[in-house]
């Protein structure tokens, strides 16, 4: 077992030592502050933790949905919406196109009646980390709403509290650990997401080039530029993981997802 | 004014019909083994499982009846819950459970916490206000879910094995201070049991619920003085005979003949008490008064100076005799022996 | 073949695997060299991505001259292809749609003899088929209402982009900066973008999905491909062989129905 896990954590460690390995270090203060760099990091924080915000906005209840109404084709819905885990980011990409983009099934119209073109745009970025991300989310609160006591909230009902009210003050406290675990893993996944962007949004400094699409460009003219460019990502998500995983997970009492003494 | 409910809900394999009437200031136990729907029962007062068919009125108002589309969701419902394991919400102080269902109702958060502080007071809880639930004892907790459920002032009042959950020191104690808390309360009260000790304890009336059905209502005494089911028979210690009476004999569903004292005819039960059934080796003759019943020793089971013993046979019986009888006759399990039992100790009456 | 008992081994030639896998890429050949004077065995090019389509058809052609050598593909850019021979995937022929990546092999060294120009190309802008926005040459590219897209300088196609719009003294500023030519036809053939600046051969291979604008000569660049043999070739007389026919009349036959210019 030890033997296995010891190779294991030699599998991850490997790349990101072989990253350190070849990084300029003498250069690297000038690959950082380099202005492209900045925006690129900019642009990748903001539309991260757009995607995130979205992914939680519409992927708590879709959860809650998934794990609490029973309805047919349950299952259906469920492998639906956690499909885009599983595709690949280009196809999604491409996917997105049609449906959202300025031929798209829906994309036309809010060309035609807004004359809003989601492709190109920031907020197509946002769509598109949304869509890779979003079942991150969903799968993690859903087995979480699974495992919560469903008492709590017959307790709640029972003592006058609304479905909604009782969301938020029963449900919402009882699965926050796994709605953090959730967010953060949607949102380190937006954060390195790169084919479905770069197919739906394009590459633009300022507008749609993110971290990934950074890196990916440099790697041809300047790799030195771009092993700096990939340890700041890694740093950071690694970083924004090890402080919520202390501070989440671990105090979290080994997973107990229960409001109840 | 009362909760009046006639329920029917198909749940799993559990086919629940009953009636139920609870006049204000009433305490019915539900009295029945695991599995008999006792919880369910309290399930659909609360509006937490919607019935199949029936209606369900507190005051008057309905608020379940699929019939007319008629479903009140349970925070519409004046109703407080003491649940099993007493739910309380571990990520808030026990102040803050009691002030939750005035919270949900949009109380202002200090009308709430005053509200609140009066109900701990009340039962004796007044200085673990900001205290965790988890810091509570069980009987603690149970006030604690207790003031919670009162605190909203409902007019039903449903206790789902209020005492099942603590052990068996602290429990005569927490009944004690429950009997005392509930006297304040005038609403009509459904308390879930499965312990007589409890029913008797606590309730006004008992209601017996067996499989589904309510097989017998009434105070604990009448209950208990003519059972009319098998658990309520094994409650008491008695032997319990179902058949149709015709002719001064009781004849059983599964057959068998049992000589009995004047008796109305119709369907009856025969009540056998296992102190009064004599055990021979070998049958007499004649005596037409008496019933003798081949059976074989299934179990013998020793209680101080007497022995219970387990027959199987066209009546299956459980006799008590005395160990020095036992000795007398060198019983085994796998024995066969004659049950002898005078048609006057039978007590019988219409089912 | 190997027997495995023991997990570990397994594990251990799992870990063996995704190595070769990581840096052969889609190569699956063996790579056993060709033996004696005939020209035999596998054989393997690593050639930029425009020529997929034409390099496809070459191989039947191929085939039928050279029956003993089994030829395999690895199509990617030009830059990544470099990457990827400079790491030790094993290749032993590299067509580089540019100098510059072909300029990068030899100053490492990695090539043996010189690189031989197999080819031409020149630049089309891509549009919509029908070409509802009725551009007729680069000076309608400016409309600041026109989605243009274009490859990024880091690859060749970016790079004569930016050359052929300097030549004709237009700046404008592109939607996107795709990351290869292929991304900057999708956008178009997708509808997303109205029009790009691609390779001729491009819109050739788009079919019918596109339209393409032609760019005046005087304006227009011409990038060449340069195919070498790499030093470490498995099978260098295989990949002489390949050069040969592709630089010969049959070779060019069939890149010129590509659009393909000849060198």
């Amino acid at each position: 077992m030890l033997a296995l896990a010891a190779l294991a954590i030699l599998f991850f460690a490997l790349p990101l030592v072989g990253l350190l390995w070849r990084a300029p270090w003498s250069n690297a203060w000038g690959y950082l502050t380099d202005d492209n760099a900045l925006t690129a990091l900019r642009l990748s924080l903001i539309c991260s933790l757009w995607a995130t915000a979205l992914s939680v906005l519409f992927g708590v209840p879709l959860a809650w949905v998934l794990a609490r109404v029973s309805f047919p084709g349950r299952g259906a819905v469920r492998a639906l919406c956690t499909l885009s885990m599983v595709l690949p980011p280009v196809v999604g990409g491409l996917a997105l196109f049609f449906a959202l983009g300025r031929r798209g099934l829906v994309g036309q119209w809010l060309y035609r009646w807004f004359d809003l073109q989601l492709p190109f745009t920031t907020a197509g970025v946002v769509v598109a980390q949304t869509f890779v991300a979003m079942p991150f989310l969903v799968i993690t609160v859903e087995a979480a709403l699974r495992q919560l006591d469903g008492r709590a909230e017959d307790a709640s009902r029972t003592l006058g509290a609304s479905r909604w009210y009782t969301f938020r003050r029963v449900t919402l406290p009882a699965i926050r650990p796994a709605l953090a675990a959730g967010a953060v893993l949607a949102w380190a996944r937006a954060l390195g997401e790169f084919g479905a962007t770069i197919t739906f949004a394009g590459n633009f400094p300022g507008t749609t080039q993110t971290m990934p699409l950074a890196v990916y460009l440099a790697r041809e003219t300047n790799p030195e530029q771009a092993i700096v460019l990939a340890l700041l990502l890694i740093a950071i998500s690694f970083g924004v993981l090890v402080s919520l995983r202390d501070r989440w997970f671990g105090r979290g009492a080994a997973g107990r997802h229960s409001v109840l003494a | 004014m009362s909760l009046a409910a006639t329920l029917q809900l198909q749940l799993g394999s559990l086919d629940l019909q009953a009636e139920l009437d609870v006049r204000p200031g009433e305490l019915l136990a539900l009295l029945g083994p695991n599995g008999a729907g006792k919880s369910t029962v309290l399930r659909c007062l609360a509006g937490l499982a919607p019935i199949t068919a029936g209606r369900i009125a507190i005051d008057d108002i309905v608020v379940d009846e699929p019939a007319t589309h008629s479903f009140v969701e349970p925070e519409h419902r004046s109703i407080g819950v003491v649940f099993q394991d007493y739910l309380l919400f571990e990520h808030m102080t026990v102040l803050e459970n009691v002030a939750y269902g005035l919270r949900a109702r949009r109380q202002p958060k200090a009308t709430a916490h005053r509200v609140a502080r009066e109900w701990m007071e009340r039962v004796g809880l007044g200085e673990y206000c900001d205290q965790r639930p988890r810091a509570l004892s069980g009987g603690q907790a149970q006030r604690a879910a207790l003031a919670r459920a009162l605190a909203t002032s409902p007019r039903v009042l449903l206790l789902d094995e209020p005492l099942a959950a603590l052990d068996a020191g602290t429990r005569a104690g927490v009944r004690r201070d429950l009997r005392r808390h509930l006297q304040s309360f005038d609403g009509m009260r459904v308390m879930v049991t499965h312990d007589p000790v409890d029913a008797y304890a606590l309730a006004d009336r008992v209601a017996i619920l067996d499989e589904g059905r309510i097989v017998q209502t009434g105070t604990l005494a009448e209950v208990t003085s003519h059972p009319r089911s098998r658990y309520v028979a094994d409650l008491v210690g008695v032997n319990l005979v179902a058949g149709t009476v015709l002719d001064g004999v009781l004849h059983t569903d599964t057959g068998a003949r049992v000589v009995i004292a004047d008796a109305a005819p119709g369907a009856s039960f025969a009540v056998i008490r296992p102190h009064s059934i004599l055990l021979v080796q070998h049958p007499a003759d004649g005596a037409s008064a008496r019933n003798q019943w081949p059976g074989v020793i299934t179990e013998l089971d020793r209680l101080g100076d007497r022995v219970r013993i387990g027959l199987d046979g066209a009546v299956p019986l459980t006799a008590e005799i005395t160990i020095a009888a036992l000795d007398a006759m060198e019983l085994r399990p796998g024995d066969t022996v004659h049950a002898s039992v005078k048609a006057t100790d039978i007590e019988v009456y219409p089912a | 073949m190997l027997r495995m008992r023991t997990p570990i081994r397994l594990i251990v030639a799992s870990f063996v695997v995704f190595g070769l896998v990581a840096t052969a890429c889609s190569d699956e050949s063996d790579t056993t060299p060709a033996t004696g004077s005939a020209i035999a065995g596998a054989v393997v090019v690593f050639a930029a991505s425009s020529l997929t389509e034409a390099f496809t058809e070459m191989a039947d052609a191929f085939a039928a001259d050279h029956p003993d050598v089994n030829l395999t593909f690895n199509f990617a850019g030009s830059g990544d292809l470099f990457t990827q021979i400079s790491e030790g995937a094993p290749a032993d022929v590299f067509v580089s749609a540019d100098a510059a990546n072909m300029t990068r092999l030899t100053d490492a060294a990695l090539n043996a003899g010189a690189p031989v120009t197999i080819a031409r190309n020149t630049f089309e802008i891509i549009v919509e088929p029908g070409n509802p926005q009725a551009i007729t040459g680069l000076t309608d590219l400016v409309d600041p209402n026109l989605i243009v897209v274009l490859c990024a300088d880091t690859v060749p196609c970016g790079k004569g982009a930016q050359q052929v719009l300097a030549n004709a003294g237009i700046t404008l500023t592109p939607k996107s900066l795709e990351d290869k030519v292929k991304g900057v036809v999708t956008k178009v053939t997708a509808g997303e973008a109205d029009a790009g600046i691609v390779f001729v051969t491009d819109v050739n291979a788009a079919g019918n999905t596109a339209e393409g604008v032609q760019i005046p000569a005087a304006v227009n660049v011409i990038s060449e491909y340069p195919a070498v043999i790499t030093k470490d070739a498995p099978n260098p007389a295989a990949a002489q062989a390949f050069v040969e026919f592709v630089a010969g009349p049959a070779g060019q036959a069939i890149l010129t129905t590509y659009g393909f210019l000849a060198p």
